[in-house]
């Protein structure tokens, strides 16, 4: 073996700690090794120029370069080696800096002693490597968007205007997600029913898109570029293709009351319903659980009821309205099943219910509403035609208070994050109300005012001094109710004194969180949440569009709360990760893989039990063990289960591992 | 049910009328509440400086006063001995090198103290154990008509690991009154500090605070003031007569406790309602009830 040492300074991050100088002349030492040096910056140009010559120079067939983490630079050394025509995978990283000089910055002396035997264990590990070549993949060139909000569409269009077929997944009965549902956005207060209504319609009409409205991603199997993901299309009991949108079925329905999603409980709908006038498609659903035909229908089904001899009509009011004749009571749940290469996913967020926050009166009091339920009241095409009507009675408010942080912030209610997007849209919707009733009083309690985006700060100076919006800085402790008013008790942390406000409308900016069943959705597709339920990035700052599982993208606010320019950005961000995969004609993933040994494997199935990619299967005629090489992510955990030793990590071998142990478990002198 | 019973000094003293109605109420209910045959002070406050633990001994050395008398579980009544005694066990459980620490102090004790008893404060048994459904069963006049604020104060829900319900917005007491045939108003003030020892330093802070607490629950509709604590009995009833002198438009309003207003509602003898040790009489409350039914 000719294996190189190639230690980095890192500056002073790693030889501040550590004596490099001392690890390249000890790690010379070393059996195999015939070059060992230091230079201050690995990763710079020079550094990888170094590294390039002494492979050719000295015709290294190993290398080890002692640095950072390997998330960070094994690439960078890989692509180096492959240049000076060394196989990739016979270099490795030892992590002195991560694992050592940092972690071990007050004891420098011990710190070196670290350092030596990493770098003495990787150079074990690396005698062992084998070349290896990254398999190769074929890609289905269609993506599937999970979620018709601004993001999911962004996403969608971007995907199709690239010239390739999107299956856009919507599980409400019309496109258009959170945004659709609000008055005006900050901070250019233009409204979404004028920005947003084109990009629905345009997501409907794009011969590329295929829109799945009422419809829930049942199950994916498969791997990147190759995902089956079956759809359920959820009875709706009207025939879309046929349907005009003229609402005759609607206006006939004698079931009224239930109250409206869309209005957050603020209007009622009836048992068949189009969710709002801008919807897309504009098609009425049947709610189930509330039309007299299906409960009389489903009584029957469940035998607690038996269905007269002679047949009666119990209430079939929308199909008699309807024109066309198009709406069939005996409708059921449809499954389909598409491939798709990449999926994203933008199941945005929802708002903490009132009911979570006793102390604010746990949505007890009707004038105590939420900050999507005030947008409802401000929109134009809301349940008050835009008029700020409050709940309980229907006056105009004299007086609104807004309360920020209202759960956010708040490890005692399970969020310690920022939302991020409330002081914004709060300074907006005090705006506006003072914009219907310029005598009355808007009050603004925060803890910060956190204005940090492309003309916020500026929006947030004209709420104050042009609509005379009035900011208190202090958390509010207690609503209730007195009388007709609504009492908020607080501080104000610049007077240090105690605040009672009397009013007549409370809004209170509840914590976004992750929307219902995104924990599910996230189990199907094998990708992590993070503690509040949150889609979990792969980096935060690096790769923040992707996840774990390769192919599975994030975009918008189900990733955390983001307002919608940064939704929009991160959108159009997924939408090229997916467009840059199906640019290749096919893809390669990384070698480093477990592999079968099939002469001693006795497929005993421990590996395939272990395996949380669901990569390893047996063969049921061989009785053994087969990798997908496109799903297996290089874990290891088969080869730790597997009682025989037949199953190996390549390039992490069992007696490379041991190698490396013993080198770890020396004593030091 | 049998289950040791931790008194402490205001029940002896200015709370009788909690004692008396207690110990009748439990009794009907069946829950045989055996007071310790020896205790001293719940040791008062629960010091929150963390090496001060010569203020743990007199919670500590009550809880091996249960174990004395062969129970494992001590009922508690006075809000503030349940904070005291729970907090302090709470605080040995955890940490067994300051467990060991006051066990060796009080070495002379017959036995070590293991952190093995339980506290329980008595609304806690009438909701767990005792059930509304229950309690309802003994209730032979409704207190139907009458409205009451239920106060918690401070140290039956804070800090949230001692908390007997949920430390924002408790509803065990509107429960009971809802038993009773009685109604809860919406009371903000329901978790308020009462103002506590500042009666004795500081009593303007008191007063302030029981004109604004006794103004909003007659306001919110309340009858009277429903409580679980001697010292904010003391505060936001014997008060008032104070109260008065500083706010003359100050209107009394009965303050009892939760026990008492279930001895009136079981129809239990009347000297076990502890009204004559009432500061602002409560009777003729249930007067009107009685004429109602």
């Amino acid at each position: 073996m000719r294996i190189g040492v190639f230690v980095c300074h890192c500056g002073s991050n790693i030889a501040g700690v550590i004596d490099v100088k001392r690890v390249a002349e000890e790690a010379k030492k070393i059996p195999g090794v015939v070059y060992a040096d230091t230079y201050i910056y690995m990763c710079s140009e020079p550094g990888q120029k170094l590294v390039e010559d002494t492979i050719k120079k000295y015709k290294l067939d190993g290398v080890v370069i002692a640095n950072c983490s390997p998330s960070l630079h094994e690439r960078t050394f890989r692509n180096a080696a492959a240049r000076a025509g060394l196989n990739p995978y016979r270099v490795e990283i030892a992590n002195i800096r991560e694992q050592v000089s940092w972690p071990h910055e007050d004891e420098p002396e011990l710190a070196t002693k670290k350092a030596i035997k990493v770098v003495e264990a990787t150079v074990k590990r690396v005698r062992k490597n084998i070349a290896l070549v990254p398999p190769t993949i074929p890609v289905t060139k269609k993506a599937m968007v999970i979620g018709g909000g601004i993001a999911g569409i962004q996403a969608a269009l971007d995907i199709a205007d690239g010239g390739y077929e999107v299956y856009l997944v919507e599980r409400d009965p019309s496109i258009g997600g959170k945004m659709i549902l609000l008055s005006e956005t900050f901070p250019t207060l233009d409204c979404p029913q004028c920005i947003e209504t084109p990009k629905m319609t345009d997501a409907s009409q794009h011969p590329k898109i295929h829109l799945m409205t009422y419809s829930e991603v049942d199950s994916v199997s498969g791997y990147v570029g190759n995902f089956k993901v079956r759809v359920r299309h959820k009875a709706s009991y009207v025939d879309w293709s046929k349907c005009l949108g003229c609402g005759d079925c609607v206006t006939a329905c004698p079931v009224k009351g239930i109250p409206s999603e869309v209005d957050r409980g603020l209007s009622d709908r009836k048992a068949i319903y189009i969710p709002f006038d801008q919807a897309v498609p504009l098609v009425p659903v049947i709610d189930a659980d509330n039309c007299i035909k299906l409960k009389y229908e489903r009584k029957i089904s469940e035998g607690k009821i038996k269905r007269p001899p002679k047949p009666v009509k119990v209430c079939e009011k929308c199909q008699d309205a309807c024109v066309p004749k198009i709406i069939n009571f005996e409708d059921v749940d449809k499954i389909e099943e598409v491939e798709v290469g990449s999926i994203i996913v933008a199941t945005g967020f929802e708002l903490m219910p009132i009911e979570n926050l006793p102390e604010y009166g746990a949505g007890k009091i009707p004038d105590v509403i939420d900050g999507l339920q005030f947008e409802r009241l401000l929109c134009a095409s809301g349940p008050t035609a835009g008029v700020p009507k409050r709940p309980s009675d229907g006056k105009i408010p004299q007086s609104v208070a807004f309360v920020s942080c209202a759960g956010s912030r708040d490890p005692a209610h399970g969020v310690a994050y920022c939302s991020r997007v409330c002081c914004m849209y709060l300074g907006k919707q005090a705006l506006l109300y003072k914009h219907f009733v310029p005598e009355g009083n808007a009050f603004i309690f925060y803890i910060d005012i956190r204005s940090n985006g492309k003309g916020y700060e500026e929006f947030i100076q004209r709420a104050k001094e042009e609509e005379e919006v009035v900011y208190i800085r202090g958390k509010v402790s207690k609503i209730f109710q007195r009388g007709d008013k609504v009492v908020l008790w607080g501080a104000d942390t610049l007077t240090g004194e105690r605040v009672e406000l009397e009013v007549d409308l409370v809004v209170l900016a509840t914590a976004m969180v992750p929307s219902a069943g995104a924990k599910e959705l996230a189990s199907k597709l094998r990708i992590p949440t993070d503690t509040y339920g949150w889609f979990q990035e792969a980096h935060l700052k690096l790769r923040p569009l992707e996840t774990v599982t390769s192919g599975v993208y994030i975009a918008g606010a189900d990733q955390f709360p983001k307002d919608i320019t940064d939704t929009v950005s991160q959108a159009s961000g997924a939408a090229g990760k997916v467009l840059a995969l199906f640019s290749k004609p096919e893809l390669t993933r990384e070698p480093t893989i477990a592999t079968v040994d099939t002469e001693v494997c006795a497929g005993c199935g421990f590996c395939e039990d272990a395996c949380a990619y669901e990569a390893i299967k047996i063969d049921p005629r061989r009785k053994i063990s087969v990798v997908n090489e496109a799903l297996c992510e290089g874990c290891g955990a088969c080869s730790a289960v597997c009682p025989s030793g037949a199953m190996t990590l390549k390039n992490f071998a069992k007696s490379q591992v041991f190698d490396m142990v013993e080198v770890a478990t020396e004593e030091y002198e | 049910m049998k289950i040791s019973y931790f008194p402490g000094c205001t029940l002896k003293t200015t709370a009788k009328n909690f004692e008396i109605s207690a110990l009748a109420v439990t009794k009907e209910l069946g829950i045989e509440m055996v007071e310790l045959s020896r205790w001293n002070c719940c040791g008062t406050v629960y010091s929150l400086t963390s090496d001060d633990l010569m203020h743990q001994l007199a919670p500590i050395r009550d809880l091996i006063r249960v174990e004395e008398d062969g129970f494992n579980r001590v009922a508690v009544l006075c809000s503030m001995c349940y904070n005291t005694l729970k907090r302090a066990n709470l605080m040995v459980q955890k940490d067994s090198e300051k467990l060991d620490k006051i066990n060796d102090f009080m070495y002379k004790e017959d036995l070590k103290y293991d952190g093995k008893v339980e506290v329980v404060h008595l609304l806690t048994i009438l909701k767990d154990e005792i059930g509304w459904e229950e309690i309802k069963k003994h209730v032979k006049r409704k207190l139907e008509g009458l409205i009451f604020a239920p106060y918690y104060g401070c140290l039956l829900v804070r800090p949230p690991e001692v908390a007997i319900d949920n430390v924002e917005n408790p509803y065990i007491m509107d429960a009971l009154f809802e038993a009773l045939g009685a109604r809860a108003i919406d009371y903000p003030y329901s978790t308020e500090c009462c103002g506590s020892y500042n009666t004795v330093s500081n009593p303007d802070i008191v007063l302030d605070k029981t004109y604004e607490m006794v103004n909003l629950a007659r306001e919110q509709g309340a009858d009277a003031i429903i409580l679980s604590c001697p010292l904010c009995d003391f505060n936001l009833e014997a008060r008032q007569k104070n109260v008065l002198q500083k706010y003359p438009d100050f209107h009394p309003l009965p303050v009892l406790y939760f026990t008492q207003i279930m001895a009136v509602a079981f129809d239990l003898p009347q000297d076990t309602f502890g009204f004559k040790y009432n500061q602002v009489d409560p009777s003729y409350l249930f007067v009107k009830n009685k004429e109602k039914v």
